[in-house]
């Protein structure tokens, strides 16, 4: 196989990448001006949907079809655009934003003009300051050049793109709850359906993408659906950011087709070099946190949309992978996993506002040394009944909190047994303090 | 975040303050106006705007919010205490965010943070006495190719080793970014000192600002 010359990512290194006229004299906006004015909104969906452009976000829905959804008949359209990366540890939005920020405004044009969207809002994460300075400049010039506003491109079609920044939530990440957000509310996910296409922001029809997958967009319209067709293995094509970061030699995102293995992106020379330090792989979470965890053993996973099912995983996620080493204790690793759902979790619904918080509550008595037995048992009870999988929950947070958590007990009983068996007594009298 | 706040939950109980926020406040509250369909979704940038220009939102602030939104206090304080970046009571001049998820805690995030609480000798949410500095945690911070990692105000610190820690704190330029910025969500400047009106601005020079501001 050739080198692969990186798409997304061919910005990063390049002098005042960031600036419009360093994006234009690169070739930029020839995908958006190409859409406006050589093909119709129907042609664009339809060129996506032969793509098979598949979200970036997590889910891996097809974008062009989640944009057919939307009514016929409507009068207003709104795009939002998903920054709130808050997933743990992902970061390829933010390099993305960082380096050429127009690449994504050209996304939100075509999206834009596809969905016949009037405003688009991106909607970033507060903690990204630096990328808000960034897309804020970008957009400002964009307006100055005439390539945002009024007859964009001469062709008629008028948009508005305004960032909106969020307030420190991971659950705003959620489609429903970034709109109830962006409402000026409190970041709770709805129940669905109604799905945002047929009543979204302002109860009108909305569609919402993420950061990374508009940014394909205009490669897709400049190249063509084939090209994108042929980038990687069928089901899973086109370009794709991965993050690698933990204990490995080069952290980092990378980009490439994906059709590279786990190993791979934590092994290789052209992404992660390998661990630190010569230590080995215990475990990884390659999709983010939330999509669960895979042992040592299992690392010849295929970074695509449908390998990770076959090895327990909810999907492909955020492509995020962090790895921990044979020196880190398991216990610490679901600790803080555990926490962090028992924080983020929004609270609406019962079992997972009660159910991440006793997770943590369990976890935390086994990291301190004060574990029983039949808590693993408990652990995967718990987690068991809660998610929208079992049809119980609003939101995917629940599920996303099972995956890893249920995963951790599951690949790694072995370990906390081990653990709990060899624990000093007596720690138990010091938990009450600690968990209330 | 979530159903459980720190912080957010006692407000500054100001109730009998005079009027806190100014007509410049209110001006670029206005001006947030033609970007939405709603007024109560101004309601984030609007709070952005009221903490940068006061330090944090009290609860007279939170009403003085409300009435230019059109929309009950209660509501306000409902998103409020939603979300992790809002203070309701005074906060330092500089907020230390210290990432504590699991690539940062892996690469030393947990000593980072303990050699900060050393240095600055307050524990997590709370604030020096000098007024200098708040220290709060956060998950992901989206930093991790760079763990363990911190912000202090906009400024994400990478890959900060337990020697830099005091180096770090001790650079009185360490909450500054090193790029183009943008105002849209800064403080508005203030024309003059301690003034502030009770009318709201006229429809047609928000409209002006707006363009302005883009």
């Amino acid at each position: 196989m050739g080198k692969y010359e990186p798409v997304l990512l061919r910005s990063v290194g390049v002098a005042d990448s960031r600036t419009l006229a360093v994006y234009q004299s690169r070739g930029g906006y020839a995908g958006a001006r190409k859409a406006l004015t050589q093909m119709s909104s129907e042609e664009v969906i339809e060129e996506v949907k032969r793509a098979n452009l598949r979200g970036r976000g997590g889910a891996g829905f097809p974008a062009g079809v989640k944009w057919t959804f939307l009514p016929k008949d409507r009068t207003r359209t709104y795009l939002c655009v998903n920054g709130d990366e808050s997933e743990p540890p992902t970061f390829s939005n933010r390099v993305l934003m960082e380096h050429d920020p127009h690449q994504l405004i050209e996304g939100v044009i075509i999206a834009g003009y596809a969905t016949k969207a009037q405003v688009a809002y991106i909607y970033l994460r507060v903690e990204f300051h630096e990328q808000f300075h960034h897309m804020q400049t970008a957009v400002d010039e964009a307006y100055a050049a005439g390539i945002l506003g009024k007859n964009i491109f001469g062709s008629g079609y008028d948009l508005d793109v305004y960032v909106h920044r969020g307030a420190g939530a991971y659950v705003c990440g959620e489609e429903t709850g970034l709109i109830e957000s962006l409402e000026g509310k409190r970041g709770w996910p709805r129940i669905k359906p109604p799905f945002p296409a047929i009543e979204g922001l302002f109860r009108k029809p909305t569609v919402v993408n993420n950061v990374e997958t508009l940014c394909n967009l205009p490669h897709i319209i400049e190249r063509g659906a084939d090209w994108f067709l042929g980038v990687g293995p069928q089901g899973s094509s086109g370009p794709k950011l991965f993050c690698v970061s933990g204990p490995v030699k080069r952290p980092g995102c990378y980009e490439s087709p994906m059709d590279i293995t786990c190993e791979e992106l934590i092994m290789s020379d052209k992404f992660g070099r390998g661990m630190t330090d010569g230590a080995k792989v215990k475990a990884v979470f390659p999709g983010g946190i939330s999509m669960g965890v895979l042992s040592a053993d299992e690392l010849g996973m295929k970074m695509d949309f449908d390998d990770p099912r076959n090895f327990g995983l909810l999907g492909l996620g955020t492509a995020a992978a962090v790895v921990v080493n044979t020196d880190t204790d398991i216990r610490e690793v679901l600790r803080n996993l555990a926490r962090f759902y028992a924080l983020e979790s929004c609270g609406q619904c019962t079992q997972c506002r009660m159910g991440t918080s006793w997770m943590y509550r369990i976890a935390q008595r086994i990291a301190l040394g004060a574990g029983r037995l039949e808590d693993l048992d408990l652990f995967e009870e718990v987690s068991g009944r809660m998610g929208m999988m079992p049809g119980l929950s609003i939101c995917g947070l629940p599920d996303g909190a099972t995956f890893p958590l249920r995963g951790l007990i599951q690949k790694f009983r072995g370990e906390f047994e081990e653990h709990i068996r060899n624990q000093a007594p007596g720690r138990a009298d010091e938990l009450l303090t600690v968990l209330n | 975040m979530a159903w459980k706040t720190l912080d957010r939950t006692e407000p500054v109980y100001d109730k009998d303050a005079p009027v806190v926020l100014s007509e410049a406040v209110r001006r670029k509250i206005e001006s947030y106006f033609p970007r939405y369909e709603t007024k109560r979704a101004v309601l984030l940038p609007a709070l952005h705007v009221v903490q940068e220009s006061l330090g944090h939102v009290s609860w007279k602030a939170m009403a003085e919010v409300a009435e230019i939104l059109e929309i009950p206090p209660s509501d306000v304080l409902d998103t409020i205490s939603f979300y992790t970046h809002f203070w309701t009571k005074p906060k330092g001049r500089k907020v230390i965010t210290v990432c504590r998820s699991i690539s940062c805690e892996l690469m030393g995030g947990r000593e980072m943070l303990d050699a900060v609480k050393a240095k600055l000798g307050i524990g997590e949410h709370e604030t020096t006495p000098d007024g200098e500095y708040s220290l709060v945690t956060e998950e992901c911070l989206a930093g991790c190719d760079h763990a363990p990692c911190m912000l202090i105000n906009e400024r994400l610190h990478k890959n900060v080793r337990l020697e830099d820690v005091e180096k770090i704190l001790a650079d009185l330029e360490n909450d500054r970014i090193d790029a183009q910025r943008s105002d849209l969500y800064d403080a508005p400047d203030e024309p003059e000192a301690g003034q502030s009106g009770d009318d709201a601005a006229d429809a047609t020079s928000d409209v002006a600002e707006m363009k302005a501001a883009d």
